[in-house]
This record gives structure tokens, C-alpha cells and sequence, in this order.
């Protein structure tokens, strides 16, 4: 490992990979002169396991379990993104229902998300009832997966043409309750926090990133918009029916620690806005297209038809055939753009599948924000940007 | 400027350079002469708006020559739309760096350097990404096993040997 050069009476400092505030196993090699950062070099890639080459050796519909995997505290958003790179392969459009279905999952997976980032970044400013109350929050949306995938986290619930199977009968009920729920503890995590002395002490003006750099290190979601850029996806290039959605981008001004913090909180807000007009205007219709070279035909088909048992048959041994072409399809993930590069060359499995990480493009901009602030801030900024090391190493 | 106006604009300033435009699903591409793409690139940000990389990532296809694909994904947050760049580049070969345009593309040159074996010229400090220093082979290349690869062993095996 190559460090930069020290300047003068300077100290190189390991922090991580095994510490708690590095969110996973990141590691960063600080070079402190006294107490305050000189420079920082993020080591990454101690969770790489090689998804992408795995994803090269399985059928299109299994990939989908490679993505769950991947960002595993917003899973279904990277399940949204995997399908819907898929999906414009293949050049196929789902029913209007299964669009308000991941819209709706998207933002409570969103919520949940931003649970886990709170509660963490909150602990590790030394806030740690936040911890509890963040994973209390989530553990409901938990339950909500379960009740719709039976897995409370690698759901595979999102697939190629459609979902798994349509929503429960219970599911309504379920997500009222959260909805009725919800508002008054983000209130709760706000008299908590955002106007709290210590936080604010602790935030304002620490690790701020101009609009400039942000976007020239291609830094997105709300650390790209903390800085004032509006770039958010879902309004910006419209997936699964967002522009019939009315949601505010939550923009920043100073592009700091805590403007970040707000960015997210508000988000948590709009989220829920947006969960309650896709309940509202849920409509009713199939939850998946009909197309047997798609998607495999009803079980009870399998017994009564040769035809669906052939085509049930093609499709699990050969999967879906795409036409050989290359396509990129992004979304708002929970941390920012999450994108995926899919190449087809008219087999039934991926030629290349490349995630486009936005924690990666993030941590990348770690070392610009951090420069000339004490160790402790770097632990701030790092709970900040909200990585998740299974989507930086892949 | 839409994705296909950005094609046009790139065939009128850089003429027989752009190889190729390909039309998909909605996504235009363009195929750049390798030598030419810190410049392509420079002029889409400053004259086209794409102020944003998105990704930088590879494709190697093993029989082809040039054998692989740099792939480059612009986002203009002005416009709001995409636009996609690609050189072909032969193994043993270099791709001039995009960092003097978008500083993102560091860790993403970084990686397909790791995962490729893609060079890049120019790149401040081309060191693997994801995989340790010292690794053997580049991973995401076709020809690379998926499965039961004979690494070397690490030198601390000794220590652990007892006699």
C-alpha cells in the first residue's frame, strides 16, 4: 500500500478495517500532524466477493439475488434497479400495478435505510439511544418485507416482468399503521437531534464539499444534494411511474455533516408522502406481465398444460433470451445513484453486469471533505456520507 | 440537448472519429478513436453540459480485437439526460486517463485497471482497487477461471508450519 508522502513531522494512523465507525471494513490510513488530518486514503475492497463475475455464470432471473445482496440495508431498491435494467433489455413495460408496488416498497425501503444511517451515525457521535430507536423504526418495515416476501431482508420480491406474488390482503392495514406511526418519531429523532447544541457543534461546518467538487467527484443522493445540486433520479429521469408521484428534492446549502443529516431526515418525510399517494392510487390489475418467454406460467398450469410445462421448462434451463445490446438503468437509491450495466449477447445469461456502487463515488470523495479536521470529524463525515461497504467493494 | 442531438455533435466536430453511433432501447453510444477521448470528452462536458461521469467500467470481449470496451456513462445535470462514450482498446494497450475532466473517474479507472488489466495512461496513481497488491491476474476478464485457481501462497504459511 502506497501512502502519500509525509510532509514534515506527520503520523500515519490505521483506522480500521475491524472499527465500529467504518460502518463494515473500511480502511483509512490517516496522516495526522498533532490531532488534525493532513490526508486520507481510503484501502477498500475487504468485502469484495467478485458479484459481478458470479453474475456472469447465472441466468438473468438469478442475478436478482447477487443485487439483494449487494447493498444490503436497501436491497429492494438495488432489486428495483437489476429488474429494471432487465426489463428495458428485454423491451418490455410492467402493469401499471406492479409500478406503484415498487414505488411504494422503494420508499419504505428508503425509510428503513435511512433508519439504519441514523441510528449508526448517531452512535457514533455518541448519541446511543439513537441506535435503539433507529433499528426500532426499522424492524416495522422489517415486518412489512416479511409479510410480502416472507425474508425480512434478501426479499427477491422484485423480478423480471413483475413481482413474486401480488400484495396480501394484510399489507394495506399494515403500511396505515405505519404511515399513522411514523411522522411522530421522525419528529422524536428531530427534538432529538436537529436542533440539539452537541449535534450542532458536532456538524455545522465539518467535512463540507462545494457543488463544484461533489459533482466533479460524482458524488450523488443526499451528499450531492446537501451541497445545493438538485440531481435526484426519480425526478430527474423518471423509473417505475415516479413522475406521477408529488415529492419535494430536499436540497442543503452548505454541503456539511449536517446539512446531510437534514437531507436525509426530510427525505424520510417526503418518502412517506410518497407511500401514502401510491396506497392511495393503488391500482388494481396484474402484478406481472403475460408473457410466457418472461415469466413462468401459474403452478396449477404445470399439471393441466404441455404448453406452460414447456415453457415453465425453457425458462429454467435456458432463462430469458435478450437481444445482444447494452443498456444502463439508474435509480434513486437510498445513498444516490445506484446503476446497472447490463451487456447482452443473446444468451440466457448476462455478458457483463457491472454495478454503478454510489457508496463507491461517495468514499471517493472522502479525503476531500476531510482534510484539515480533527479524527473525531472524520468519524462524523464518514457516518455522513452513509456507505455501505457491501455495494463500495461488490 | 437530448442524447441523439449530442451524436450529431460529436459526428459535426470530430467527423471520421466518432466510429460508430448505436441506437438502443432509448440509449445512444458512441464509439470513440481511442487517442481522441480525453478531448471528446473535455468538449462534452464543456460545450454539451455533461458536468457529471457516472460510471466508468469495461467489457471484455475475448475473440475480438480490440478486445475490450472502456465504457464511460456522462449524466448532464443540466439537460438531464445520458449519454454513453466507448473506446476499444487491445490488451497491452493504453486508454489516455478522463481525470483533467471528471476527477471521478479516478477509482473507476482504478477498478477496471484491477478487474481488466486496462492501463491507463496518465492516471496519477494506478494501483488496484478492490483486490489486494499483488494479485495475479485480472478477475472480469473471460479467460480468467471462475472457479479453482491455484493461488500462490501467502509467505506466512512458514511461520504456521511447525517441524
Amino acid at each position: 500500500m502506497v501512502t502519500t508522502p509525509s510532509t514534515g513531522d506527520t503520523m500515519v494512523l490505521n483506522l480500521g478495517p475491524h472499527h465500529p465507525s467504518t460502518h463494515g471494513v473500511l480502511r483509512l490510513l490517516l496522516e495526522l500532524d498533532g490531532e488534525s488530518v493532513i490526508n486520507v486514503t481510503p484501502d477498500i475492497g475487504y468485502l469484495h466477493t467478485g458479484i459481478e463475475k458470479t453474475g456472469e455464470r447465472l441466468k438473468y432471473q438469478q442475478v436478482i439475488t447477487l443485487a439483494d445482496r449487494m447493498g444490503y440495508l436497501d436491497n429492494m431498491l438495488d432489486e428495483l434497479a437489476y429488474v429494471l435494467a432487465a426489463e428495458k433489455l428485454l423491451g418490455i413495460e410492467v402493469p401499471e400495478r406492479v409500478k406503484w408496488i415498487r414505488v411504494l416498497l422503494s420508499e419504505l425501503e428508503r425509510i428503513g435505510s435511512h433508519c439504519v444511517w441514523l441510528g449508526t451515525h448517531a452512535l457514533d457521535m455518541g448519541a446511543l439511544s439513537m441506535f435503539m430507536y433507529g433499528f426500532r423504526e426499522r424492524e416495522k418495515i422489517l415486518d412489512i418485507k416479511e409479510l410480502i416476501s416472507g425474508v425480512r431482508m434478501m426479499t427477491f420480491y422484485f423480478r423480471i416482468g413483475g413481482l413474486m406474488a401480488d400484495l396480501p390482503p394484510e399489507f394495506e392495514p399494515k403500511v396505515r399503521e405505519f404511515l399513522a406511526y411514523m411522522p411522530s418519531k421522525i419528529d422524536e429523532f428531530e427534538e432529538l437531534l436537529t436542533l440539539n447544541e452537541i449535534w450542532i457543534e458536532r456538524t455545522k461546518g465539518v467535512g463540507r464539499i462545494s457543488a463544484e467538487d461533489a459533482i466533479a467527484l460524482g458524488c450523488s443522493g443526499p451528499t450531492l444534494r446537501a451541497s445545493g445540486v438538485p440531481y435526484d433520479v426519480r425526478r430527474v429521469n423518471p423509473y417505475s411511474g415516479y413522475e406521477n408521484f408529488d415529492f419535494d428534492v430536499i436540497t442543503g446549502t452548505n454541503g456539511d455533516v449536517y446539512d446531510r443529516f437534514y437531507c436525509r431526515m426530510q427525505e424520510m418525510r417526503q418518502s412517506l408522502r410518497i407511500v401514502e399517494q401510491a396506497l392511495d392510487t393503488m391500482p388494481d390489475g396484474p402484478w406481472r406481465i403475460d408473457d410466457r418467454k418472461i415469466v413462468p406460467p401459474p403452478k396449477d398450469e404445470l399439471v393441466s398444460s404441455m404448453e406452460s410445462l414447456i415453457h415453465h421448462f425453457k425458462l429454467f434451463t435456458e432463462g430469458l433470451k435478450p437481444p445482444p445490446g447494452e443498456v444502463y438503468a439508474a435509480i434513486e437509491g437510498a445513498r444516490g445513484e445506484m446503476g446497472i450495466f447490463l451487456v447482452s449477447n443473446g444468451t440466457g445469461k448476462p455478458y457483463r453486469f457491472h454495478m454503478r456502487a454510489p457508496s463507491l463515488y461517495n468514499l471517493q470523495a472522502l479525503p476531500h471533505m476531510s482534510r484539515n479536521h480533527m479524527v473525531s470529524d472524520i468519524i462524523a463525515i464518514i457516518g455522513s456520507i452513509d456507505i455501505v461497504l457491501g455495494e463500495v467493494d461488490r | 440537448m437530448s442524447p441523439e442531438e449530442t451524436s450529431e455533435a460529436l459526428r459535426a466536430r470530430f467527423g471520421d472519429s466518432v466510429l460508430d453511433v448505436v441506437h438502443f432501447r432509448g440509449e445512444v453510444t458512441a464509439l470513440i478513436q481511442r487517442d481522441l477521448i480525453v478531448e471528446v470528452a473535455g468538449y462534452c462536458r464543456d460545450e454539451l453540459q455533461y458536468n457529471y461521469l457516472s460510471d466508468v467500467t469495461a467489457t471484455d470481449w475475448l475473440d475480438r480485437r480490440p478486445r475490450f470496451d472502456v465504457v464511460y456513462h456522462l449524466t448532464s445535470l443540466e439537460h438531464w439526460n445520458r449519454f454513453r462514450l466507448k473506446v476499444q482498446v487491445d490488451d497491452g494497450q493504453q486508454v489516455p486517463t478522463v481525470i483533467p475532466v471528471w476527477r471521478a473517474a479516478n477509482w473507476g479507472e482504478r477498478e477496471v485497471w484491477d478487474l481488466f488489466g486496462v492501463e491507463f495512461e496518465g492516471h496519477p496513481d494506478l494501483r488496484r482497487l478492490l483486490l489486494p497488491e499483488g494479485w495475479i491476474g485480472h478477475p472480469l476478464r473471460k479467460d480468467y477461471p471462475q472457479t479453482q485457481i491455484a493461488l500462490p501462497r501467502p509467505k506466512s504459511d512458514k511461520v504456521l508450519q511447525r517441524d
